[in-house]
């Protein structure tokens, strides 16, 4: 991701050429001020079209919620809105249901990235190799990329039933005995995980494989020449030149493993999706929002609940900013 | 980074492949061993048993799909799809209306891409190519609007959906996802290193203007990412569940919040389920089987998740 610097400055004005003498003085200065407009609002224009639908559908809401959170609103007369100060904030977190929510999504969170980027990095190392059929391969992998959250969760959730599921079928022939895998705390979450890993290792080996192949071959080089073995030149010299890359989707998949929605929605179906499980096992903190506004119809609790999950998002980023100076201080 | 050189990096026939031929050489003085080594049988085993776990999911919808419920949810379930397809294809299509669903997903996905093309393309440009005031803030600006989850912006926003009257409709999720940060992203990175000054220098001096330079010059150098991105958009959009399922109402749902609606209901049907989820995930998986590799090479050399 080199940034190129032009080698002289593109957009000077047009050369006063000789083409352009027969055109009278006043009209050339005319031509010239709309030629310079033409090159000063451009570039403002070409960008324009991202900071208006962001501004109006991304940081205008995101403002607002704040104060929607302040309001009580109900989802069936959105129009009157009553000020109640903090006390949609006091409601949540008083609720035992939202900690359970924000300790689900911490939980399912660390058991889906963590699984997933290591298995990611073993994969782009295989996947590094000289390979037969090498894009087969690639496009296998990433295959499930292509499957929808509803789809991948239906399917899993026929997966991991309780009764004449797949898995407890395999579990059986191996004479291991029946598991309620949605019912159970860590089963459940387990589940989730399973789905999220399963549709987004492919993409993030693919990531790193892009990231491996520009390692310079001439570091290896060095390595062997110093008697390194295998892992030890996978562990010295890859691993430190992904070291950016990998920080990069740490950073993504956590704040996708934040958002996680229709996996817990869709896991058992019918009306235990809105509440995460009978015992909000697997309630993540989009369930519990979609819960409160949609289902419940209060759109103020719901609103502080977003404006918590934008807390967090801002605690992640501050321990993970900490580690990152940590880890740099300590490798110097 | 260009778009394609991934993909011919592993491309076997290269200079390199003969070293590695060289025989009863100690393998750790090899030049570039640890990278373009050949794969031994292990790796063909180990990317077997992954790529099945990939593919057997999506099998398994098909199997599912193609039995009775009883039969899908027997002790011993099917392992082989049986001959109940096309009953209960017929059935997911008239229970979860997904004539309707589908025709929604197509004007969702074919806007939202059409759309991101153009804008990200026009502002990728820009960022890439023209100099401004404020570029380099400006940019920095997308790139963290990336990690805004939306989850933070769904109340007010579908509160502004309904004052606009747009509830319920299509409108309010085509319009919230016209451009996306990672494809102005996506375009920047292409146009640096495909579009040289001199190609825009040329065009000025023929007095082009700045719109008749992006036509004439820009759109035709920046086609293949623009085929790229275009894909990985659309499947991204024909994909999206979370916003589209507080957005939609029943009467007008797009494939996936039909799905979810399907599953929903009060008895839902496993096996009709799993067909809606077939009829959802076929077009996509169709479109994997013809541009794979493209896909492929879009998002290694994109990097980023969308």
């Amino acid at each position: 991701m080199a940034t190129s610097t032009p080698t002289r400055d593109a957009y000077a004005p047009p050369p006063r050429g000789s083409q352009h003498k027969p055109v009278d003085a006043r009209r050339q200065t005319w031509r010239s001020r709309l030629w310079r407009f033409d090159d000063k609002a451009s570039p403002y224009a070409y960008i324009a079209p991202f900071f208006l639908v962001f501004g109006a559908f991304g940081l205008y809401p995101l403002l607002y919620t704040g104060w929607i959170a302040m309001h009580r609103v109900e989802m069936t007369g959105m129009d009157q809105m009553e000020w109640v100060g903090w006390e949609n904030f006091d409601k949540i977190l008083h609720d035992s249901e939202f900690w359970t929510a924000v300790s689900n999504t911490f939980l399912i969170g660390v058991i889906s990235v963590v699984p997933q980027l290591l298995v990611a990095l073993g994969l782009a190392h295989l996947l590094n190799y000289k390979l037969r059929a090498s894009t087969f391969w690639r496009t296998v992998i990433l295959t499930p990329y292509a499957t929808s959250v509803a789809s991948a969760a239906l399917v899993f959730a026929l997966v991991f039933r309780a009764d004449g599921g797949l898995l407890n079928w395999a579990l059986h022939f191996v004479g291991l005995g029946d598991t309620n895998w949605a019912n159970g705390h860590w089963t459940s979450k387990i589940a989730i995980a399973v789905i999220v890993i399963w549709r987004w290792t492919g993409y993030n080996a693919l990531i790193y494989l892009a990231a491996m192949q520009a390692v310079p071959s001439d570091l290896y080089e060095a390595a062997s020449l110093d008697g390194a073995s295998r892992w030890q030149q996978f562990r010295k010299v890859t691993i430190p030149s992904l070291r950016p890359t990998i920080l990069f989707t740490i950073v993504i998949s956590t704040i996708g493993s934040m958002q996680l929605f229709g996996e817990p929605l869709l896991l058992e179906g019918g009306t235990l999706g809105a509440t995460g499980g009978n015992e909000n096992q697997y309630e993540t903190l989009s369930v519990y929002l979609y819960n409160y506004g949609w289902n419940l119809g209060h759109l103020g609790p719901a609103a502080a609940v977003a404006w918590a999950m934008l807390a967090l998002l801002l605690i992640i980023a501050a321990v993970n900013w900490l580690i990152g100076r940590f880890v740099r201080k300590s490798a110097v | 980074m260009t778009i394609t050189s991934p993909t011919k990096v592993s491309e076997p026939g290269l200079p390199a492949r003969s070293v590695h031929r060289a025989p009863k050489k100690p393998s750790r003085f090899k030049p570039g061993a640890g990278q373009q080594l050949k794969g031994g049988p292990f790796a063909y085993v180990a990317l077997a048993v992954i790529g099945i776990g990939s593919l057997l999911p999506l099998y398994w919808t098909l199997v599912a799909a193609s039995h009775t419920q009883d039969e899908v949810l027997a002790t011993t379930p099917p392992f082989l799809p049986g001959g109940r397809l096309f009953h209960n294809l017929d059935a997911a299509w008239t229970q979860a209306h997904l004539g309707k669903a589908i025709v929604n997903s197509v004007i969702v996905a074919g806007c939202i891409t059409a759309a991101t093309l153009f804008f990200c393309t026009l502002a990728g440009y820009a960022f890439a190519k023209m100099r401004f005031r404020g570029r380099g803030a400006l940019m920095t600006g997308v790139i963290l609007t990336l990690t805004i989850p939306p989850q933070l912006s769904v109340v007010p926003l579908f509160m502004m959906m309904a004052d606009l009257g747009w509830g319920g409709n299509l409108e309010s999720v085509i319009f919230p996802t016209l451009v996306s940060a990672f494809g102005v992203f996506f375009m920047r990175q292409y146009l640096m290193e495909a579009l040289p000054y001199e190609l825009i220098e040329a065009a000025k001096i023929d007095g082009a203007n700045n719109f008749r330079i992006v036509l004439s010059v820009v759109l035709p150098v920046a086609r293949p990412a623009m085929m790229v991105l275009g894909m990985l958009t659309f499947v991204q959009a024909w994909n999206d569940f979370f916003w589209p399922y507080l957005a939609l109402n029943q009467q007008n749902p797009t494939l996936q919040v039909a799905l979810g609606q399907l599953s929903a209901s009060y008895t839902p049907d496993t096996s009709i389920v799993m067909a809606g989820a077939l009829i959802s995930t076929l077009p996509l998986l169709v479109v994997f089987v013809i541009f794979g590799k493209q896909i492929v090479g879009g998002i290694m050399s994109g990097a980023v998740k969308g």
